[in-house]
């Protein structure tokens, strides 16, 4: 690796250093946007203990639900869980610890995270389960709770096209937490559909710059359809 | 007779204003986008980072990186734009968009909500429904007035789990549209054919009835 050039040439390589009870933050939103390939190898890898941060746990044979049967996660911290049937089992029996986090919060953690703001204060959770234990304050006559900030030993991405400097660029709505996710890990891994060379990318279209990611690769992608809904044309 | 789904979200359509930045969850709500009045131009927002959603593809547009909140796949509008997660909330939180529709598992006569879990039975999280509630500030619920054994969904005092306080001021049920004020309901319109009588047995939280209350029309 020389100067700023990111790209590593193997899946083994982009997760290396990633051990027993580390945390990990994971782009994606349902099966959308998810760093399929990383998780692939995590899976490989037999990492066990791990906390993971992500909005979802993927389904059962595919994204981080591929991570369940070795039991390799010990905690997951998401706001939506519902597409898993190990994860119900999981989670119902204790097996699986499950912090659930108001979406917009858990964005937040992330961006919060990666900015170097430790702590924020929102009206979200307001008198629910998600309020205990956690600090109130009132600004303007309106109640609200701190929420503290999240990083990771390792965040996983998933953005269209980069630059071998690590300049990302996202497609459609597989953006969602990917660019959140990218600042706030120690070690950030990338992997892309296409890397180009420094200067192809146009700097005003860059939505993430190359100073968050450590890693990036290429890779090849199933891109799986929770819901495939459709219409006939002319409806 | 009770509203069907599509008659629900009729009757929330006609809550739709020109120019209007709206956010639908799943279930009946998506359904308002199908009954949007003549005339009449709103941009739906959906939680996961899309601005501006269009309608389903058809099997050839159809593309994995495009979807809603509810995962299925959409395509978008003329206009629309596409953003992070934090920037999707940021807009919710912020107040900026104008109506949220959602469904819940009940509501309660101090404007609270339950709609994301049942303990010891339906685990699957809040998504971005708690974010929705606490940022918005014109929100409707639709929902059944009650359970299939005749249980009201409109209490005194929920008995689930929270999903916001004090933040829910419309309910569209497929009996009655109700307002929620100064700690009571108070009914503004009834179904089609559905008496008075019908919606008080039903409604388990104080209901405060004025004379007179219009039947929605279809």
């Amino acid at each position: 690796m020389a100067g700023f050039n990111k790209v590593v040439n193997s899946y083994e390589e982009a997760m290396a250093g990633l051990t027993d009870d580390m945390t990990i933050i994971a782009g994606g939103f349902g099966l959308c946007g998810i760093p399929e390939n990383l998780i692939a190898e995590i899976k490989r890898k037999g990492t066990k203990g791990l906390t993971l941060v992500s909005n979802n746990c993927g389904v059962d044979d595919f994204g981080l639900g591929v991570l369940l049967p070795n039991r390799q996660i010990k905690k997951i911290v998401a706001s939506y869980v519902g597409e898993n049937a190990e994860f119900e089992r999981q989670m119902m029996s204790g097996e699986l610890e499950v912090e659930l986090t108001p979406q917009g919060t858990l964005a937040e953690k992330m961006r919060a995270g990666g900015a170097g703001i430790p702590a924020f204060y929102t009206a979200t959770g307001v008198g629910t389960l998600v309020a205990e234990g956690k600090d109130e304050r009132t600004f303007n006559g309106r109640e609200y709770i701190l929420e503290e900030a999240i990083t990771s030993d390792f965040a996983i991405v998933k953005a269209w096209k980069a630059d071998k400097f690590g300049n990302l660029v996202f497609r459609k709505t597989a953006r969602n937490f990917n660019p959140l996710a990218a600042t706030a890990g120690k070690v950030t891994v990338v992997e892309v559909e296409e890397i180009v060379e420094p200067g192809e990318l146009d700097p005003d279209e860059i939505h993430t710059p190359g100073i968050y990611v450590n890693r990036l690769i290429q890779g090849t992608f199933e891109k799986r359809i929770e819901q495939r809904t459709t219409r006939t044309l002319g409806e | 007779m009770a509203l069907s789904r599509e008659q629900i979200a009729q009757r929330v359509a006609r809550e739709l204003k020109d120019g209007y930045y709206v956010n639908l969850g799943i279930g009946i709500p998506t359904l308002v986008a199908n009954f949007v009045p003549e005339g009449i131009d709103v941009m739906l927002q959906s939680e996961n980072g899309l601005l501006g959603m269009g309608q389903f593809p058809t099997e050839e547009t159809i593309d994995a990186d495009l979807i809603n909140a509810g995962k299925q796949t959409v395509t978008m509008a003329t206009g629309a734009s596409i953003f992070d997660s934090a920037e999707s909330f940021a807009m919710i939180r912020g107040g900026h968009v104008d109506l949220t529709v959602l469904g819940a598992f009940e509501v309660d006569v101090n404007g609270n909500i339950a709609s994301y879990m049942i303990p010891g039975k339906l685990i699957k999280g809040m998504g971005g429904a708690m974010d929705l509630v606490a940022g918005a500030d014109n929100i409707i619920v639709t929902m059944t007035h009650a359970s299939k054994h005749g249980v009201s969904k409109l209490l005194n005092q929920c008995s689930l789990p929270l999903t916001g306080k004090g933040c829910i001021k419309k309910v569209l049920t497929d009996l009655a549209f109700i307002e929620i004020k100064d700690g009571k309901f108070h009914l503004l319109e009834r179904a089609p054919g559905v008496s008075v009588e019908e919606i008080i047995k039903l409604t388990a939280g104080e209901l405060v009835v004025s004379e007179n209350i219009p039947e929605m029309q279809f």
